[in-house]
Protein backbone atom coordinates (compact mmCIF):
# COMPACT_ATOMS: atom_id res chain seq x y z
CA UNK A 1 0.00 0.00 0.00
CA UNK A 2 1.25 3.47 -0.85
CA UNK A 3 2.80 5.47 1.94
CA UNK A 4 0.97 8.59 0.81
CA UNK A 5 -2.24 6.74 1.48
CA UNK A 6 -1.11 5.66 4.94
CA UNK A 7 -0.16 9.21 5.85
CA UNK A 8 -3.75 10.35 5.40
CA UNK A 9 -5.32 7.59 7.43
CA UNK A 10 -4.48 9.41 10.67
CA UNK A 11 -7.03 12.05 9.80
CA UNK A 12 -10.66 11.07 10.17
CA UNK A 13 -12.76 10.85 7.03
CA UNK A 14 -16.11 11.22 8.74
CA UNK A 15 -17.00 12.47 12.20
CA UNK A 16 -20.42 12.03 13.81
CA UNK A 17 -20.92 14.26 16.81
CA UNK A 18 -23.90 13.93 19.15
CA UNK A 19 -26.25 12.89 16.34
CA UNK A 20 -29.90 12.56 17.19
CA UNK A 21 -33.21 12.27 15.40
CA UNK A 22 -36.64 12.52 16.94
CA UNK A 23 -40.06 12.27 15.36
CA UNK A 24 -42.30 14.15 17.77
CA UNK A 25 -41.98 12.22 21.00
CA UNK A 26 -40.39 9.23 19.31
CA UNK A 27 -36.61 9.02 19.50
CA UNK A 28 -35.07 7.19 16.54
CA UNK A 29 -31.41 7.99 17.32
CA UNK A 30 -29.85 9.63 20.34
CA UNK A 31 -26.42 11.08 21.07
CA UNK A 32 -24.37 9.10 18.56
CA UNK A 33 -20.72 10.05 18.18
CA UNK A 34 -17.93 8.23 16.39
CA UNK A 35 -15.02 8.76 14.04
CA UNK A 36 -14.38 6.83 10.81
CA UNK A 37 -10.94 6.76 9.21
CA UNK A 38 -10.10 6.16 5.55
CA UNK A 39 -10.12 2.46 4.74
CA UNK A 40 -12.06 1.55 7.87
CA UNK A 41 -15.16 -0.63 7.70
CA UNK A 42 -17.68 -0.03 10.47
CA UNK A 43 -20.65 -2.33 11.00
CA UNK A 44 -23.76 -1.01 12.72
CA UNK A 45 -25.75 -3.91 14.15
CA UNK A 46 -29.00 -4.21 16.05
CA UNK A 47 -32.50 -5.52 15.57
CA UNK A 48 -35.18 -3.80 13.51
CA UNK A 49 -36.29 -0.60 15.15
CA UNK A 50 -32.93 -0.06 16.87
CA UNK A 51 -32.34 3.06 14.80
CA UNK A 52 -29.52 1.73 12.64
CA UNK A 53 -31.13 2.56 9.31
CA UNK A 54 -32.08 6.03 10.54
CA UNK A 55 -28.46 6.53 11.56
CA UNK A 56 -27.29 5.56 8.08
CA UNK A 57 -29.68 8.07 6.53
CA UNK A 58 -28.46 10.80 8.88
CA UNK A 59 -24.85 10.06 7.98
CA UNK A 60 -25.57 10.07 4.26
CA UNK A 61 -27.56 13.33 4.53
CA UNK A 62 -30.75 11.60 3.42
CA UNK A 63 -32.31 12.84 6.64
CA UNK A 64 -31.62 16.00 8.62
CA UNK A 65 -30.66 15.39 12.26
CA UNK A 66 -32.58 17.09 15.08
CA UNK A 67 -29.34 17.24 17.10
CA UNK A 68 -25.63 17.05 16.44
CA UNK A 69 -23.71 17.09 13.18
CA UNK A 70 -21.84 15.00 10.63
CA UNK A 71 -18.56 16.27 9.21
CA UNK A 72 -16.74 14.84 6.20
CA UNK A 73 -13.23 15.39 4.89
CA UNK A 74 -13.63 16.65 1.34
CA UNK A 75 -11.09 15.82 -1.36
CA UNK A 76 -9.40 19.17 -0.70
CA UNK A 77 -8.46 17.86 2.77
CA UNK A 78 -10.84 20.04 4.77
CA UNK A 79 -13.36 18.66 7.22
CA UNK A 80 -16.76 20.19 6.46
CA UNK A 81 -20.05 20.13 8.33
CA UNK A 82 -22.34 18.36 5.87
CA UNK A 83 -25.28 20.56 6.85
CA UNK A 84 -23.34 23.56 5.54
CA UNK A 85 -22.91 22.11 2.05
CA UNK A 86 -24.94 23.51 -0.80
CA UNK A 87 -27.16 21.23 -2.84
CA UNK A 88 -24.64 21.13 -5.71
CA UNK A 89 -21.79 20.15 -3.40
CA UNK A 90 -23.88 17.44 -1.82
CA UNK A 91 -24.86 16.04 -5.20
CA UNK A 92 -21.23 16.08 -6.22
CA UNK A 93 -20.34 14.00 -3.14
CA UNK A 94 -23.01 11.48 -4.02
CA UNK A 95 -21.83 11.19 -7.58
CA UNK A 96 -18.15 10.83 -6.90
CA UNK A 97 -16.95 10.36 -3.37
CA UNK A 98 -19.78 8.30 -1.93
CA UNK A 99 -21.60 5.16 -2.82
CA UNK A 100 -24.88 3.93 -1.38
CA UNK A 101 -25.75 0.24 -1.68
CA UNK A 102 -29.40 -0.37 -0.90
CA UNK A 103 -30.82 -3.63 0.37
CA UNK A 104 -33.19 -3.67 -2.58
CA UNK A 105 -31.14 -3.24 -5.78
CA UNK A 106 -34.20 -1.79 -7.52
CA UNK A 107 -33.74 1.30 -5.32
CA UNK A 108 -30.15 1.79 -6.41
CA UNK A 109 -30.42 0.81 -10.06
CA UNK A 110 -32.41 1.95 -13.03
CA UNK A 111 -34.22 -1.26 -13.76
CA UNK A 112 -35.28 -0.51 -17.33
CA UNK A 113 -31.94 0.56 -18.82
CA UNK A 114 -29.05 -1.75 -19.65
CA UNK A 115 -26.47 -2.91 -17.12
CA UNK A 116 -23.77 -1.10 -19.09
CA UNK A 117 -25.75 2.13 -18.93
CA UNK A 118 -26.33 1.69 -15.19
CA UNK A 119 -22.57 1.66 -14.65
CA UNK A 120 -21.75 4.19 -17.38
CA UNK A 121 -24.27 6.71 -16.10
CA UNK A 122 -22.22 7.34 -12.96
CA UNK A 123 -19.17 8.02 -15.12
CA UNK A 124 -21.07 10.42 -17.36
CA UNK A 125 -22.28 12.23 -14.25
CA UNK A 126 -18.68 13.03 -13.40
CA UNK A 127 -17.92 14.28 -16.89
CA UNK A 128 -16.83 11.24 -18.88
CA UNK A 129 -17.99 11.64 -22.45
CA UNK A 130 -16.00 9.19 -24.54
CA UNK A 131 -18.41 6.38 -25.35
CA UNK A 132 -15.69 3.79 -26.02
CA UNK A 133 -13.93 4.44 -22.73
CA UNK A 134 -17.17 4.41 -20.76
CA UNK A 135 -18.14 1.11 -22.34
CA UNK A 136 -14.71 -0.35 -21.69
CA UNK A 137 -14.72 0.72 -18.04
CA UNK A 138 -18.27 -0.59 -17.57
CA UNK A 139 -17.21 -3.91 -19.09
CA UNK A 140 -14.23 -4.25 -16.82
CA UNK A 141 -16.42 -3.48 -13.79
CA UNK A 142 -18.97 -6.11 -14.78
CA UNK A 143 -16.09 -8.58 -14.94
CA UNK A 144 -14.88 -7.50 -11.52
CA UNK A 145 -18.28 -8.18 -9.99
CA UNK A 146 -18.47 -11.47 -11.90
CA UNK A 147 -21.28 -10.60 -14.28
CA UNK A 148 -21.06 -12.29 -17.65
CA UNK A 149 -20.10 -9.54 -20.10
CA UNK A 150 -22.57 -10.98 -22.62
CA UNK A 151 -25.28 -9.57 -20.38
CA UNK A 152 -24.02 -5.96 -20.59
CA UNK A 153 -26.88 -4.82 -22.84
CA UNK A 154 -29.61 -6.50 -20.80
CA UNK A 155 -31.62 -4.53 -18.28
CA UNK A 156 -31.21 -5.54 -14.62
CA UNK A 157 -34.87 -6.48 -14.40
CA UNK A 158 -33.84 -9.61 -16.34
CA UNK A 159 -31.13 -10.35 -13.73
CA UNK A 160 -31.30 -12.61 -10.69
CA UNK A 161 -31.26 -11.02 -7.20
CA UNK A 162 -27.57 -11.77 -6.70
CA UNK A 163 -26.61 -10.33 -10.10
CA UNK A 164 -28.63 -7.19 -9.44
CA UNK A 165 -26.86 -6.67 -6.15
CA UNK A 166 -23.46 -7.15 -7.81
CA UNK A 167 -24.45 -4.68 -10.52
CA UNK A 168 -25.48 -2.15 -7.88
CA UNK A 169 -22.06 -2.53 -6.33
CA UNK A 170 -20.32 -2.01 -9.68
CA UNK A 171 -22.43 1.11 -10.29
CA UNK A 172 -21.39 2.48 -6.92
CA UNK A 173 -17.71 1.70 -7.12
CA UNK A 174 -17.00 2.75 -10.70
CA UNK A 175 -16.29 6.35 -9.68
CA UNK A 176 -13.81 5.16 -7.06
CA UNK A 177 -15.61 6.59 -4.03
CA UNK A 178 -13.84 6.93 -0.71
CA UNK A 179 -16.87 6.03 1.39
CA UNK A 180 -19.65 3.54 0.76
CA UNK A 181 -22.83 3.25 2.81
CA UNK A 182 -24.44 -0.19 2.74
CA UNK A 183 -27.88 -0.95 4.07
CA UNK A 184 -28.30 -4.71 4.64
CA UNK A 185 -26.37 -5.46 1.43
CA UNK A 186 -27.07 -9.20 1.59
CA UNK A 187 -30.50 -8.89 3.16
CA UNK A 188 -32.66 -10.04 0.27
CA UNK A 189 -30.42 -12.82 -1.01
CA UNK A 190 -30.32 -16.60 -0.66
CA UNK A 191 -27.70 -17.86 1.77
CA UNK A 192 -25.54 -19.37 -0.99
CA UNK A 193 -25.62 -16.12 -2.95
CA UNK A 194 -24.85 -14.10 0.20
CA UNK A 195 -21.51 -15.84 0.75
CA UNK A 196 -20.34 -15.06 -2.77
CA UNK A 197 -21.41 -11.44 -2.52
CA UNK A 198 -19.75 -10.94 0.87
CA UNK A 199 -16.57 -12.43 -0.44
CA UNK A 200 -16.67 -10.09 -3.43
CA UNK A 201 -17.40 -7.00 -1.31
CA UNK A 202 -14.65 -7.92 1.13
CA UNK A 203 -12.11 -8.22 -1.67
CA UNK A 204 -13.12 -4.95 -3.34
CA UNK A 205 -13.17 -2.99 -0.09
CA UNK A 206 -9.64 -4.03 0.82
CA UNK A 207 -8.32 -3.72 -2.74
CA UNK A 208 -9.68 -0.19 -3.16
CA UNK A 209 -8.98 0.89 0.43
CA UNK A 210 -12.60 1.97 0.82
CA UNK A 211 -14.14 3.18 4.02
CA UNK A 212 -17.58 1.72 4.56
CA UNK A 213 -20.46 1.91 6.98
CA UNK A 214 -22.48 -1.28 6.81
CA UNK A 215 -25.84 -1.58 8.51
CA UNK A 216 -26.80 -5.18 9.13
CA UNK A 217 -28.76 -7.30 11.54
CA UNK A 218 -26.56 -10.26 10.58
CA UNK A 219 -23.56 -10.66 12.87
CA UNK A 220 -21.88 -13.00 10.39
CA UNK A 221 -21.88 -10.18 7.82
CA UNK A 222 -20.39 -7.84 10.41
CA UNK A 223 -17.68 -10.36 11.29
CA UNK A 224 -16.72 -10.98 7.70
CA UNK A 225 -16.72 -7.38 6.48
CA UNK A 226 -15.98 -4.99 9.32
CA UNK A 227 -13.04 -3.88 11.41
CA UNK A 228 -15.17 -2.21 14.04
CA UNK A 229 -18.70 -2.68 15.23
CA UNK A 230 -21.33 -0.52 16.94
CA UNK A 231 -24.25 -2.26 18.63
CA UNK A 232 -27.45 -0.23 18.71
CA UNK A 233 -30.51 -0.64 20.85
CA UNK A 234 -33.48 1.71 21.16
CA UNK A 235 -31.70 4.46 19.22
CA UNK A 236 -28.49 4.42 21.25
CA UNK A 237 -25.07 2.88 20.78
CA UNK A 238 -24.71 0.48 23.69
CA UNK A 239 -21.41 -1.20 22.86
CA UNK A 240 -18.60 -0.52 20.44
CA UNK A 241 -15.14 -1.89 19.68
CA UNK A 242 -13.04 -4.10 17.46
CA UNK A 243 -15.40 -6.49 15.68
CA UNK A 244 -13.92 -9.78 16.88
CA UNK A 245 -13.58 -8.38 20.40
CA UNK A 246 -17.23 -7.37 20.66
CA UNK A 247 -18.43 -10.63 19.12
CA UNK A 248 -16.09 -12.96 21.06
CA UNK A 249 -16.17 -11.08 24.36
CA UNK A 250 -19.43 -9.11 24.46
CA UNK A 251 -19.97 -7.10 27.64
CA UNK A 252 -23.47 -5.67 27.46
CA UNK A 253 -26.45 -7.90 28.24
CA UNK A 254 -28.09 -7.08 24.91
CA UNK A 255 -24.90 -7.83 22.92
CA UNK A 256 -24.54 -11.14 24.76
CA UNK A 257 -28.11 -11.94 23.82
CA UNK A 258 -27.46 -11.11 20.15
CA UNK A 259 -24.26 -13.17 20.03
CA UNK A 260 -25.81 -16.13 21.86
CA UNK A 261 -28.74 -16.12 19.45
CA UNK A 262 -26.57 -17.15 16.50
CA UNK A 263 -27.17 -20.73 15.51
CA UNK A 264 -23.95 -22.72 15.60
CA UNK A 265 -22.52 -23.37 12.13
CA UNK B 1 7.16 -0.67 1.53
CA UNK B 2 10.22 -1.87 3.41
CA UNK B 3 9.91 -1.10 7.11
CA UNK B 4 13.30 -0.37 8.59
CA UNK B 5 14.10 -3.52 10.44
CA UNK B 6 14.64 -2.99 14.12
CA UNK B 7 17.69 -4.62 15.65
CA UNK B 8 16.36 -6.97 18.28
CA UNK B 9 18.64 -8.68 20.74
CA UNK B 10 17.76 -11.45 23.15
CA UNK B 11 17.50 -8.68 25.73
CA UNK B 12 14.67 -6.90 23.92
CA UNK B 13 11.40 -7.35 25.78
CA UNK B 14 8.65 -7.96 23.23
CA UNK B 15 5.73 -8.60 25.58
CA UNK B 16 5.45 -7.34 29.13
CA UNK B 17 2.35 -8.24 31.10
CA UNK B 18 1.72 -6.76 34.54
CA UNK B 19 -1.23 -7.72 36.73
CA UNK B 20 -3.56 -8.40 33.85
CA UNK B 21 -6.94 -9.77 34.80
CA UNK B 22 -10.07 -11.06 33.19
CA UNK B 23 -13.55 -11.82 34.47
CA UNK B 24 -16.52 -12.83 32.37
CA UNK B 25 -19.93 -11.54 33.43
CA UNK B 26 -22.68 -13.71 32.04
CA UNK B 27 -25.72 -11.46 31.87
CA UNK B 28 -27.91 -14.17 30.42
CA UNK B 29 -27.18 -16.39 33.43
CA UNK B 30 -28.36 -13.88 36.00
CA UNK B 31 -25.14 -11.87 35.95
CA UNK B 32 -22.90 -14.71 37.15
CA UNK B 33 -19.30 -13.54 37.34
CA UNK B 34 -16.64 -15.97 36.21
CA UNK B 35 -13.18 -14.84 37.25
CA UNK B 36 -10.67 -16.34 34.83
CA UNK B 37 -7.24 -14.95 35.68
CA UNK B 38 -5.83 -12.30 37.98
CA UNK B 39 -2.35 -10.90 38.54
CA UNK B 40 -1.03 -12.24 35.23
CA UNK B 41 2.58 -11.05 35.04
CA UNK B 42 5.35 -12.29 32.79
CA UNK B 43 7.50 -11.10 29.95
CA UNK B 44 8.76 -12.54 26.71
CA UNK B 45 11.99 -11.53 25.00
CA UNK B 46 12.99 -11.68 21.37
CA UNK B 47 13.92 -15.19 20.23
CA UNK B 48 12.27 -16.83 23.21
CA UNK B 49 9.36 -19.27 23.38
CA UNK B 50 7.34 -19.17 26.59
CA UNK B 51 4.92 -22.04 27.06
CA UNK B 52 1.84 -21.53 29.22
CA UNK B 53 1.03 -24.59 31.28
CA UNK B 54 -1.93 -25.54 33.42
CA UNK B 55 -5.01 -27.70 33.24
CA UNK B 56 -7.83 -27.11 30.83
CA UNK B 57 -9.93 -24.15 31.95
CA UNK B 58 -7.05 -22.45 33.78
CA UNK B 59 -7.17 -19.51 31.37
CA UNK B 60 -4.29 -20.23 28.98
CA UNK B 61 -6.26 -19.43 25.84
CA UNK B 62 -7.82 -16.40 27.50
CA UNK B 63 -4.34 -14.99 28.13
CA UNK B 64 -3.34 -15.50 24.48
CA UNK B 65 -6.57 -13.84 23.36
CA UNK B 66 -5.97 -10.90 25.68
CA UNK B 67 -2.49 -10.38 24.22
CA UNK B 68 -4.00 -10.46 20.72
CA UNK B 69 -6.69 -7.97 21.74
CA UNK B 70 -9.44 -10.47 21.01
CA UNK B 71 -10.58 -10.55 24.65
CA UNK B 72 -10.76 -7.33 26.58
CA UNK B 73 -8.61 -6.99 29.63
CA UNK B 74 -10.31 -5.78 32.84
CA UNK B 75 -7.18 -4.49 34.56
CA UNK B 76 -3.40 -4.34 34.37
CA UNK B 77 -1.10 -3.75 31.43
CA UNK B 78 -0.35 -5.84 28.34
CA UNK B 79 2.49 -4.01 26.64
CA UNK B 80 3.60 -5.27 23.25
CA UNK B 81 6.52 -4.02 21.20
CA UNK B 82 5.02 -2.27 18.19
CA UNK B 83 6.72 0.14 15.82
CA UNK B 84 9.77 0.42 18.09
CA UNK B 85 7.79 1.32 21.22
CA UNK B 86 5.67 -0.49 23.79
CA UNK B 87 1.92 -0.25 23.22
CA UNK B 88 -0.60 -1.26 25.90
CA UNK B 89 -3.04 -3.55 24.13
CA UNK B 90 -5.35 -3.44 27.16
CA UNK B 91 -6.14 0.22 26.53
CA UNK B 92 -5.37 0.57 22.80
CA UNK B 93 -7.87 1.89 20.26
CA UNK B 94 -9.29 -0.63 17.78
CA UNK B 95 -7.20 0.93 14.98
CA UNK B 96 -4.05 0.48 17.01
CA UNK B 97 -4.86 -3.16 17.68
CA UNK B 98 -5.45 -3.73 13.96
CA UNK B 99 -2.10 -2.12 13.27
CA UNK B 100 -0.45 -4.38 15.86
CA UNK B 101 -1.98 -7.41 14.16
CA UNK B 102 -0.81 -6.23 10.77
CA UNK B 103 2.79 -5.64 11.66
CA UNK B 104 3.63 -7.07 15.09
CA UNK B 105 1.57 -10.01 16.39
CA UNK B 106 0.39 -13.14 14.64
CA UNK B 107 -2.01 -15.71 16.07
CA UNK B 108 -1.87 -19.33 15.00
CA UNK B 109 -4.76 -21.45 16.16
CA UNK B 110 -5.74 -24.95 15.15
CA UNK B 111 -8.79 -23.69 13.38
CA UNK B 112 -8.79 -22.09 9.99
CA UNK B 113 -11.46 -19.47 9.55
CA UNK B 114 -12.61 -20.64 6.17
CA UNK B 115 -12.50 -17.97 3.50
CA UNK B 116 -14.86 -19.25 0.84
CA UNK B 117 -13.57 -19.52 -2.71
CA UNK B 118 -10.00 -18.32 -2.06
CA UNK B 119 -7.32 -20.77 -3.29
CA UNK B 120 -5.10 -22.29 -0.61
CA UNK B 121 -1.94 -20.75 -2.00
CA UNK B 122 -3.50 -17.28 -1.71
CA UNK B 123 -4.79 -17.97 1.80
CA UNK B 124 -1.23 -18.79 2.86
CA UNK B 125 0.44 -15.96 0.92
CA UNK B 126 -2.02 -13.27 2.04
CA UNK B 127 -0.27 -12.08 5.24
CA UNK B 128 2.90 -11.39 3.22
CA UNK B 129 1.07 -9.69 0.36
CA UNK B 130 -0.84 -7.56 2.87
CA UNK B 131 2.44 -6.19 4.23
CA UNK B 132 3.86 -5.33 0.85
CA UNK B 133 5.69 -8.44 -0.40
CA UNK B 134 5.24 -9.00 -4.14
CA UNK B 135 2.68 -11.71 -4.97
CA UNK B 136 5.36 -13.76 -6.78
CA UNK B 137 7.69 -13.86 -3.79
CA UNK B 138 4.80 -14.48 -1.42
CA UNK B 139 3.51 -17.36 -3.53
CA UNK B 140 6.96 -18.89 -3.74
CA UNK B 141 7.31 -18.83 0.04
CA UNK B 142 3.77 -20.13 0.50
CA UNK B 143 4.65 -23.04 -1.78
CA UNK B 144 7.76 -23.88 0.25
CA UNK B 145 5.78 -23.94 3.49
CA UNK B 146 2.89 -25.96 2.05
CA UNK B 147 5.36 -28.50 0.67
CA UNK B 148 7.12 -28.77 4.03
CA UNK B 149 3.76 -29.32 5.71
CA UNK B 150 2.95 -32.08 3.22
CA UNK B 151 0.07 -30.38 1.41
CA UNK B 152 0.30 -31.81 -2.13
CA UNK B 153 0.72 -29.25 -4.89
CA UNK B 154 -2.42 -30.40 -6.71
CA UNK B 155 -4.47 -28.97 -3.80
CA UNK B 156 -2.92 -25.50 -3.78
CA UNK B 157 -5.35 -24.01 -6.29
CA UNK B 158 -8.39 -25.26 -4.33
CA UNK B 159 -10.02 -23.41 -1.43
CA UNK B 160 -9.09 -25.06 1.88
CA UNK B 161 -12.74 -25.21 2.92
CA UNK B 162 -12.94 -28.46 0.93
CA UNK B 163 -10.01 -30.05 2.82
CA UNK B 164 -9.93 -32.47 5.73
CA UNK B 165 -9.59 -31.06 9.25
CA UNK B 166 -5.91 -31.97 9.45
CA UNK B 167 -5.12 -30.41 6.08
CA UNK B 168 -6.94 -27.21 7.05
CA UNK B 169 -4.92 -27.05 10.24
CA UNK B 170 -1.67 -27.35 8.30
CA UNK B 171 -2.79 -24.64 5.87
CA UNK B 172 -3.46 -22.45 8.89
CA UNK B 173 0.00 -23.18 10.29
CA UNK B 174 1.58 -22.27 6.95
CA UNK B 175 -0.40 -19.02 6.97
CA UNK B 176 0.64 -18.29 10.54
CA UNK B 177 4.35 -18.99 10.02
CA UNK B 178 4.79 -17.27 6.66
CA UNK B 179 4.72 -13.78 8.15
CA UNK B 180 7.74 -11.83 9.33
CA UNK B 181 5.93 -10.70 12.47
CA UNK B 182 8.15 -10.31 15.55
CA UNK B 183 5.63 -11.88 17.95
CA UNK B 184 3.68 -15.12 17.44
CA UNK B 185 0.98 -16.58 19.66
CA UNK B 186 0.58 -20.34 19.18
CA UNK B 187 -2.63 -21.94 20.40
CA UNK B 188 -2.05 -25.71 20.24
CA UNK B 189 -0.47 -25.62 16.80
CA UNK B 190 0.43 -29.32 16.90
CA UNK B 191 -2.85 -30.70 18.25
CA UNK B 192 -4.05 -33.65 16.17
CA UNK B 193 -1.09 -33.55 13.76
CA UNK B 194 0.76 -36.75 12.93
CA UNK B 195 4.34 -37.25 14.09
CA UNK B 196 5.95 -36.12 10.82
CA UNK B 197 4.00 -32.86 10.69
CA UNK B 198 4.53 -32.22 14.43
CA UNK B 199 8.24 -32.43 13.70
CA UNK B 200 7.88 -29.85 10.91
CA UNK B 201 6.14 -27.45 13.31
CA UNK B 202 8.88 -27.92 15.91
CA UNK B 203 11.44 -27.05 13.21
CA UNK B 204 9.45 -23.98 12.16
CA UNK B 205 9.36 -22.77 15.76
CA UNK B 206 13.13 -23.26 16.07
CA UNK B 207 13.66 -21.22 12.88
CA UNK B 208 11.46 -18.43 14.24
CA UNK B 209 13.54 -18.37 17.42
CA UNK B 210 16.71 -17.99 15.43
CA UNK B 211 15.06 -15.11 13.57
CA UNK B 212 14.44 -13.40 16.92
CA UNK B 213 10.69 -13.96 17.06
CA UNK B 214 9.12 -13.93 20.52
CA UNK B 215 6.50 -16.65 21.01
CA UNK B 216 3.89 -17.58 23.58
CA UNK B 217 2.56 -21.09 23.10
CA UNK B 218 0.00 -23.50 24.47
CA UNK B 219 0.87 -27.14 23.84
CA UNK B 220 -0.49 -30.17 25.59
CA UNK B 221 2.06 -32.68 24.33
CA UNK B 222 4.88 -32.98 26.92
CA UNK B 223 7.42 -34.00 24.32
CA UNK B 224 6.70 -30.95 22.14
CA UNK B 225 6.79 -28.68 25.16
CA UNK B 226 10.22 -30.05 26.07
CA UNK B 227 11.44 -29.36 22.55
CA UNK B 228 10.15 -25.79 22.14
CA UNK B 229 9.94 -24.21 25.61
CA UNK B 230 12.66 -21.87 26.79
CA UNK B 231 10.54 -21.15 29.84
CA UNK B 232 7.29 -22.47 31.23
CA UNK B 233 4.81 -20.13 32.93
CA UNK B 234 2.34 -21.91 35.20
CA UNK B 235 -1.05 -20.28 34.68
CA UNK B 236 -2.34 -21.78 37.95
CA UNK B 237 -0.42 -19.08 39.79
CA UNK B 238 -2.82 -16.59 38.18
CA UNK B 239 -5.91 -18.54 39.21
CA UNK B 240 -8.69 -16.14 40.00
CA UNK B 241 -11.34 -18.61 41.15
CA UNK B 242 -13.36 -17.01 43.91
Amino acid sequence: MADAHAAHTDQPLLVADGLGKTYGRLTACEDISFVLHPGEVLAVVGESGSGKSTLLQLLATQLAPTAGRVSYRMRDGFLRDLASLGEAERRFLFRTDWGFVHQDPAQGLRMAVSAGANVGERLMAVGWNHYGRIRQTATSWLERVEIDVDRIDDAPRTYSGGMRQRLQIARNLVTEPRLVFMDEPTGGLDVSVQARLLDLVRGLVSELGLAAIVVTHDLAVARLLSHRIMVMKAGRVIETGLTDQVLDDPHEPYTQLLVSSILPA
Amino acid sequence: MTPTKETLTTETVMIEIRNAEKTFTMHLQGGVRLPVVRGVSFEVRAGECVVLSGPSGAGKSSILKMIFGNYRCDGGVIAVRHEKAMLDVATAEPRQILSVRRSSIGYVSQFLRAVPRVPTIDVVAEPLVATGTSPETAHAQAGILLRRLNIPERLWALPPSTFSGGEQQRVNIARGFISNLPVLLLDEPTASLDAANREVVVDLIAEKKRAGVAMVAIVHDDEIRRQIADRVVDVMTFAAAA
